[in-house]
């Protein structure tokens, strides 16, 4: 559940604010209960939250910095990096995991070149195994975007991936 | 529409639209939501596009449900009034199910449930469905959850109007106390009591929320009901406000729960329009409001005050109790946290009487649960039965039994939290204190079944990364006493076991048992303590043997 949080203006792609500060202007007075769904909303828009996207939140809400990276750094939903274009979610529910989940979460390490929670250096995929996906009667199950993959086989997963 | 101002007018706009829906139309109930998955969005706009291109919409309405329950035929589908019922549909079936099945009366076999080679077209002699009881799930699978007069016609908010004319909130509370009605949770504690302690607790503002935060891997009833149902949901959260005293409500959704989300919106709006929910609610002195609030990704959110912490916008860290939410909850107000499935359960109860409810069950545990069947058994999917059915009842005549000739070797229940129940308690009733005595728990309700290629140790091992995983870390016991069982246990399935771990393991779950903050901790070790206690030669065998080859990379838990 942690996240690394590198805290380097030059890492950090400069970003424009004005889909922030419009989302933001929709709150006359922000409490603290509307962070996460600030967060949420901005996360949304971006695709993640970048630095200076939680720079500008804090400075209009007043919530101490620091106060919003706990947040963001608890939650698994909020991402500090860019994603890929395509995220990939492997459901690793128990259902899955005795059906084969571990084998198929291989293959795609294998087939991207990268680990979970990573993102393609081309950013085309971004990799996350999830808890559950609610979808048991698939298992093992993967997730592309909004799409469901059920019933998988490690060639079955080679073959989906290399359609995209 | 105008809105309902009092209980009378509900009656006559449930009478104006029984003629609506009560006529000889056939209709056809399709899930779009778990079968979603395998394109049931497909099959309905299909059906949609036939039905129109034939100019049948006079004798057949097509209707997108919630889950229909049988999970592992998806997309399903049930004709009525035949009773019919389709698995495996596709788009390419839509015009032949219209021309024979619809037009003529005739079956078409391939679509049919098959037992033992026998098919079976009609719904109420699939055994999956027959000897299933089913209470909170009556609309699940047979409404539109999109509209409100769906709902209204089979008796919603008729329990509301009941309530707001011929009860007073201690009338209502001695009614849930009187029907036995347990936390659907996992936790099992009298709802009744609950609402009593909230409704005694001083203070103007209190609260009402709704725990939909399902994070067990495993279990999706909550999920189903929300998106099959959601009025029940919001109904049974009116009765129970009315009964505390609350003016406001909070449903916490999973934000994985996309659907979940889009029809309790849905629901909230086409409520409020007809004056269900607002001011002077049904024209009384009663008034409640509602909001949903999307969680964002964490398994511990689902304790209570951890749930609390994530409504008012912090890290979901939970807090010792007490002081309890039903007196210092949400911004330190009294506050009342029930599961979806409580709140379902909650509108038939006021309904059709205590009596009623209580009639069903066991002497502990009353009423029915719903279980989430998946795994290594054939009929996957939702299931509703009375406490008390046994476990060979739902692996074996719900569920079908195990496929690919292999034998049943054990049924996880409650998920992490829970515990593994071997072969030689199949014929065990389950009720909340039955299952806790062979070392699991009813939790939430996931059952996954195990055939004997399972390896025991593994499952542990799984559980407890899931849990080391979701630790939000705040207490001693439960982030190293999670890590350091995660490490043994992952020593001995890599081969690497030594005597002493056993005896070790067992150490540390006690201590983490009793130790924790929270319910996330103190159940951690259930797993491993169950496991241990049935399969414990699996245990020395690896330790002794040291030859068990895991699979080739351990697998890691995150949440999205």
């Amino acid at each position: 559940m942690q996240k690394n949080v590198t805290l380097n203006k030059e890492s950090s792609p400069s970003v424009d604010l004005a889909q922030c500060r419009s989302i933001l202007s929709n709150y006359s007075s922000v409490t603290h209960a509307d962070l996460i769904p600030i967060l949420q909303l901005i996360q949304d828009a971006y695709g993640y939250l970048p630095q200076d996207v939680l720079i500008e939140i804090s400075a209009k809400t007043r919530i101490p910095l620091s106060k919003i990276y706990g947040v963001v750094t608890f939650y698994s939903q909020f991402y500090l990096e860019p994603r890929g274009k395509y995220t990939i979610k492997v459901c690793t529910g128990t259902a899955c995991h005795i059906k084969g989940a571990p084998e198929i979460k291989k293959k795609i390490s294998d087939v991207l070149q990268i680990q979970e929670g990573e993102t393609t250096p081309d950013y085309k995929f971004t990799y996350t195994p999830v808890a559950c996906l609610g979808t048991c009667f698939l298992a093992p199950v993967m997730m592309i975007d909004g799409r469901y993959y059920g019933k998988l086989t490690v060639e079955k997963t080679e073959a989906i991936l290399k359609g995209y | 529409m105008k809105k309902l101002e009092s209980p009378d007018e509900l009656v006559k706009f449930r009478k104006s639209l029984e003629s609506k829906y009560r006529s000889d139309k056939i209709r056809v109930l399709i899930c779009t939501t778990g079968c979603r998955a395998l394109g049931a969005e497909e099959v309905f706009k299909a059906f949609k596009a036939e039905i129109k291109k034939l100019s049948l919409e006079d004798k057949v309405e097509i209707v997108d449900t919630g889950c229909q329950g049988l999970c592992a035929r998806a997309p399903v589908l049930t004709i009525e009034p035949m009773g019919i019922f389709y698995g495996r549909v596709t788009e390419a079936d839509v015009t032949e199910i219209v021309s024979r099945t619809i037009l003529k009366g005739e079956v078409i076999e391939r679509l049919c449930y098959t037992d033992a080679g026998k098919r079976i077209p009609y719904v109420r002699d699939i055994p999956f469905y027959s000897k299933q009881e089913k209470i909170v799930l009556r609309n699940c699978g047979e409404i539109d959850p999109k509209n409100i007069h769906e709902y209204i016609v089979r008796d919603g908010y008729a329990a509301l109007s009941k309530v707001l004319s011929d009860m007073t909130p201690d009338d209502v509370i001695l009614e849930m106390k009187n029907s036995g009605l347990r936390g659907r949770g996992g936790a099992g504690f009298p709802t009744g009591n609950k609402w009593e302690f909230v409704k005694k607790a001083a203070g103007d503002i209190k609260y009402i929320i709704c725990n939909g935060d399902e994070g067990d891997p495993g279990a999706f009833m909550d999920r189903a009901v929300l998106e099959g149902d959601p009025h029940t949901v919001i109904e049974g959260m009116l009765i129970g406000a009315y009964a505390i005293g609350a003016r406001k409500g909070i449903i916490y959704v999973r934000a994985e729960y996309p659907i979940a989300v889009e029809h309790l919106k849905i629901a909230i709006e086409q409520a409020k329009t007809l004056g269900l929910l607002g001011e002077n609610i049904l024209g009384f002195q009663f008034s409640f409001d509602l909001e949903i609030k999307m969680g964002a990704g964490a398994f511990v959110c689902g304790e209570e005050t951890a749930l609390i912490a994530s409504i008012e916008g912090k890290r979901g860290m939970p807090r010792p109790r007490p002081p309890f939410p039903a007196t210092n909850g949400l911004w330190g107000k009294p506050t009342n946290i029930n599961n979806v499935e409580t709140f379902a359960n909650v509108p038939v109860i006021i309904l059709k009487g205590s009596e009623f409810y209580k009639a069903i069950g066991t002497e502990t545990s009353k009423g029915t649960k719903i279980f989430a069947l998946a795994g290594n058994v054939k009929n996957t999917g939702l299931v509703e039965v009375p406490m008390g059915t046994t476990l060979r009842e739902i692996v074996f005549d719900i569920g079908g039994g195990i496929p690919g000739r292999k034998k049943f070797k054990a049924a996880q229940m409650g998920g992490p939290s829970g515990g593994c129940v071997p072969a030689q308690h199949l014929d065990l009733s389950i009720d909340y204190e039955t299952v806790k005595e062979v070392g699991a728990i009813m939790g939430s309700g996931g059952l996954i079944v195990m055939d004997d290629s399972a390896s025991m140790v593994e499952i542990a091992r799984y559980f407890m990364e899931f849990c080391q995983d979701e630790s939000c870390g705040k207490c001693v016991p439960c982030r190293i006493g999670t890590k350091r069982m995660l490490d043994i246990l992952t020593r001995i399935t890599k081969g690497e076991g030594k005597k002493e771990d056993i005896d070790l393991l067992r150490e540390l779950a006690e201590v983490t048992k009793t130790a924790s903050l929270c319910g996330l901790g103190q159940t951690a070790a259930n797993p491993v303590l169950s496991t241990i206690r049935y399969y414990i030669n699996e245990y020395e065998e690896l330790i002794n043997k040291k030859s068990f080859q895991t699979s080739p990379q351990q697998s890691s838990v995150q949440q999205p």
